[in-house]
C-alpha cells in the first residue's frame, strides 16, 4: 500500500520520509492508545485492589494502589453472605449457553432466508425486523412479566431462557453476514447439482458462517451473563440466582462494604475476562464485520 | 473479511439498513438465489416470527392497551381513556426524568462520538504497530456487566475516599459530592457509558474507515491535502452512514439508560431528590414499586415516542452535517 503511493511522488525525499506524511504514526497517537489502555483496564485492576485489601485500607488518603493479602478472606466473606454464589455462576453459564445456541440457530436460518431466498412479503418482513430493533426493549416489560407469571415461570430459569430465544438483532446481523460472505454462485451451482434448500443451507452456508455464528453466540452469551434487571425481577430464591443477581444481593445486604461488593463483582467478572483472553480477537472481528460501512 | 466486502461491491451494494432493497416489480429479494425454492423462506423465518410475536410484539401491543387503564398489580382494571397521559404530562417527576435522561445522553454521546472517531483514525494508520492488540483492548470495557462496573465507578466517584475526589483534592480543590449533585451525578453516569462504549464504537468506525478506497487518500494527498484536510474531506464524508447508525443505536440505548443510575443510587428513585432519575428508571419505579402498571405503560409509550423523535432528528442532522450533496 505504501509503496504504491511512494511511486506517485515525483519529488525526491530522504529515505526516512518514504512513507507519506499522512501515514506516519505520531507519538501522540501511541500516547492516546496507551492512555485508553490504562483507562480500560484500570477499573478491573481497582476491583481486585479493593477486594484484596479490604475497605479500611482503601478508605484513607492516599489509598493503596497495590494488591493486598486479604483477597481470600474477602472472597470467603462473599461465600458467607451468599453460600449459593457458585450455583449462581453455574446457572448463568447454563442460561447463557442455551440462549446463545438458540439465538444462533434461529438467527442463522432466518438470516439465510432473508439474504438468499425470494418469497412474497420478504421485503416487508425485513423492514419489520429492522423496525422492531428500534423499539425500546423495556416497552413490553410489564405484559412480559404478566405473561411469564401466567406461564408459571416466575423464579425459574425458564423465565430468562424462553423470552430470549430469538432477537431481531441476531436475525439482522446474520442476514448481513450471509449476504456478505456466501457467494450466490456457490448456491446456484449447488442447486443445479440437485441440492434443495436444506441441503444448500447445511453443506454450503453453515460451513462458511461458522466463525460468524460463533461470534454471535459469544455476544449472546455475554449479554445474557450481564443482563441484570430482568433476572432481578423474576428470580427470588438464591438457588435460582444468576451471577448479577447474586452480586446485587451482596450490595443490598451490606450497604457500603466495598471490599465485599468488589469481591463479588470480581468473581462474576473473572470468568468473562478469562474467556476474553481466548476469544477477544474474534469478538473484535465480529464487531467490525457487523459494522455498517460507508 | 474486508476483502469479501470489497469483492462484492462490484456486483451489488451491501444492503443498507435504512431502506429495503430497491423496489422491483418482479422480485421480492433482488439478491436472492432464484434456483432455490423461495417458499421454504416462510418455514426458515417462522420460528423467529412466532417467538417474537409471543414474547416481543404481543407484550408491546398489550402494553399500549393497558396504558388506557387504571391497572394495578392487585387486579384493578378500569378503563380511563387518556387519563394516564394527561396525568403524566402534569407529573413533575416525568419532566425531571426526561431532562435528566437528555442531559446524560448529551454528556455521554458528544464526547463518545468525538473520542471514538479519533481513536478509529489513530487505529486506521497502516503504520501502527500492534494493531490487533490495541483493537482487542478497546473491546475489554464492553464485555463486563454494568453492575460490576457501576460498583467500581460508584467507589471511584465516592465523596470522601473516591480516587477521583482524592485527585481533585490533591489539585487543591474541594471534594465534589458526585452522587448528591445533579450535574455531577450525570457526569458520573455519563462517564460509565463513555467508558463502556467508546472502544466498541471506535471499532465500528475503524471498520468503516478500512472500507474507504485508498485511492481517495492518494489523490487527496497528491492534491496537497494534509492529514487533517484528508480527515475532514475524505474520511468524515465517507463515514456518513456509519455515524448515523452509531448515533441512532446510541440514542435508542442512551434514552433508555437505567442500570447505571439504578446501581449508583441503590433504588428506583434515582437519588435522594431524583437528581439522576431517568425515564426508564421512572417506568420501573411506577411498575415494580408503585405497581401502577397502566401508568407505567403510558411512560413506556412516551419513551418510545421520544426515542423515535430524537432518532429522526439525529438522522436528518447527520445527513445534513455530513453533506449529503442535496
Amino acid at each position: 500500500m505504501s509503496t504504491a503511493s511512494v511511486k506517485e511522488q515525483t519529488v525526491p525525499r530522504p529515505p526516512k520520509n518514504k512513507t507519506p506524511k499522512w501515514q506516519r504514526m505520531s507519538f501522540m497517537g501511541y500516547l492516546s492508545l496507551v492512555l485508553v489502555t490504562f483507562l480500560s483496564v484500570f477499573p478491573f485492576y481497582w476491583m481486585f485492589i479493593v477486594a484484596s485489601n479490604g475497605t479500611d485500607e482503601i478508605s484513607k488518603i492516599p489509598p493503596t494502589l497495590i494488591p493486598g493479602p486479604r483477597f481470600f478472606t474477602v472472597i470467603s466473606h462473599v461465600y458467607e453472605a451468599l453460600p449459593q454464589f457458585n450455583q449462581a455462576l453455574l446457572n448463568t453459564v447454563y442460561v447463557g449457553t442455551v440462549v446463545a445456541v438458540a439465538q444462533v440457530f434461529f438467527s442463522a436460518i432466518a438470516g439465510f432466508a432473508f439474504a438468499k431466498l425470494n418469497f412474497r412479503g420478504q421485503r416487508y418482513m425485513v423492514l419489520f425486523v429492522i423496525l422492531t430493533m428500534m423499539l425500546p426493549s423495556q416497552l413490553g416489560i410489564i405484559p412480559l412479566f404478566m405473561l411469564v407469571g401466567w406461564a408459571g415461570w416466575i423464579d425459574t430459569l425458564l423465565a430468562l431462557i424462553v423470552p430470549a430465544l430469538v432477537t431481531a438483532f441476531g436475525v439482522f446481523w446474520m442476514r448481513q453476514v450471509i449476504d456478505a460472505q456466501v457467494p450466490n454462485e456457490l448456491l446456484e451451482s449447488a442447486s443445479i447439482d440437485g441440492a434443495g434448500v436444506f441441503r444448500a443451507y447445511w453443506s454450503i452456508v453453515l460451513p462458511i458462517i461458522a466463525q460468524s455464528s460463533f461470534v454471535l453466540g459469544l455476544f449472546s452469551f455475554l449479554a445474557t451473563w450481564n443482563d441484570f434487571l430482568w433476572p432481578l425481577l423474576v428470580l427470588n430464591t438464591p438457588e435460582n440466582f444468576t451471577a448479577q443477581v447474586a452480586v446485587n444481593q451482596l450490595k443490598s445486604s451490606y450497604a457500603i462494604d466495598y471490599a465485599l461488593n468488589m469481591g463479588g463483582a470480581f468473581l462474576s467478572t473473572a470468568p468473562l475476562l478469562v474467556l476474553f483472553i481466548f476469544v477477544g480477537r474474534r469478538l473484535v472481528r465480529g464487531v467490525m464485520d457487523g459494522a455498517v460501512k460507508g | 473479511m474486508s476483502q469479501a466486502t470489497v469483492a462484492k461491491t462490484g456486483k451489488s451494494k451491501p444492503p443498507s439498513p435504512w431502506k429495503p432493497a430497491k423496489p422491483n416489480k418482479k422480485l421480492n429479494n433482488p439478491n436472492a438465489v432464484l434456483s432455490l425454492n423461495g417458499r421454504w423462506g416462510y418455514l426458515f423465518t417462522a420460528p423467529f416470527f412466532v417467538m417474537f410475536l409471543i414474547f416481543g410484539l404481543a407484550p408491546i401491543i398489550y402494553s399500549v392497551y393497558i396504558a388506557f387503564f387504571n391497572w394495578d398489580a392487585l387486579g384493578t382494571q378500569e378503563f380511563i381513556g387518556l387519563a394516564n397521559f394527561t396525568e403524566l404530562v402534569a407529573d413533575d417527576r416525568f419532566w425531571n426524568a426526561l431532562v435528566n435522561t437528555l442531559d446524560i445522553w448529551l454528556l455521554s454521546t458528544i464526547p463518545m462520538m468525538i473520542m471514538s472517531i479519533g481513536l478509529a483514525a489513530v487505529l486506521h494508520n497502516p503504520n501502527l504497530r500492534g494493531s490487533t492488540f490495541w483493537r482487542t483492548i478497546l473491546l475489554v470495557p464492553n464485555i463486563t456487566s454494568v453492575l460490576a462496573i457501576a460498583i467500581v465507578f460508584g467507589q471511584l466517584f465516592g465523596r470522601d475516599f473516591g480516587m477521583i475526589n482524592i485527585i481533585i483534592g490533591a489539585l487543591g480543590f474541594e471534594h465534589v459530592d458526585f452522587i448528591q449533585g445533579t450535574t455531577s451525578s450525570h457526569i458520573a453516569i455519563a462517564s460509565m457509558i463513555v467508558w463502556r462504549w467508546t472502544g466498541y464504537n471506535a471499532l465500528i468506525f475503524l471498520a468503516a474507515m478500512l472500507a474507504i478506497p485508498g485511492e481517495l487518500y492518494e489523490s487527496a494527498s497528491l492534491d496537497g491535502a494534509n492529514k487533517w484536510k484528508q480527515f475532514i474531506y475524505v474520511t468524515l464524508p465517507s463515514l456518513r452512514n456509519t455515524i448515523t447508525f452509531v448515533l441512532i443505536v446510541g440514542t435508542i440505548g442512551g434514552l433508555q439508560v437505567f442500570a447505571e443510575p439504578l446501581i449508583l443510587g441503590g433504588s428506583y428513585n434515582g437519588g435522594d431528590s431524583g437528581q439522576f432519575s431517568t425515564l426508564t428508571l421512572f417506568l420501573f419505579d411506577q411498575a415494580f414499586v408503585a405497581y401502577k402498571w397502566g401508568y407505567a405503560a403510558a411512560v413506556g409509550i412516551m419513551i418510545t415516542f421520544i426515542v423515535a423523535v430524537v432518532s429522526i432528528i439525529n438522522f436528518f442532522i447527520t445527513r445534513r452535517l455530513a453533506g449529503d450533496g442535496k
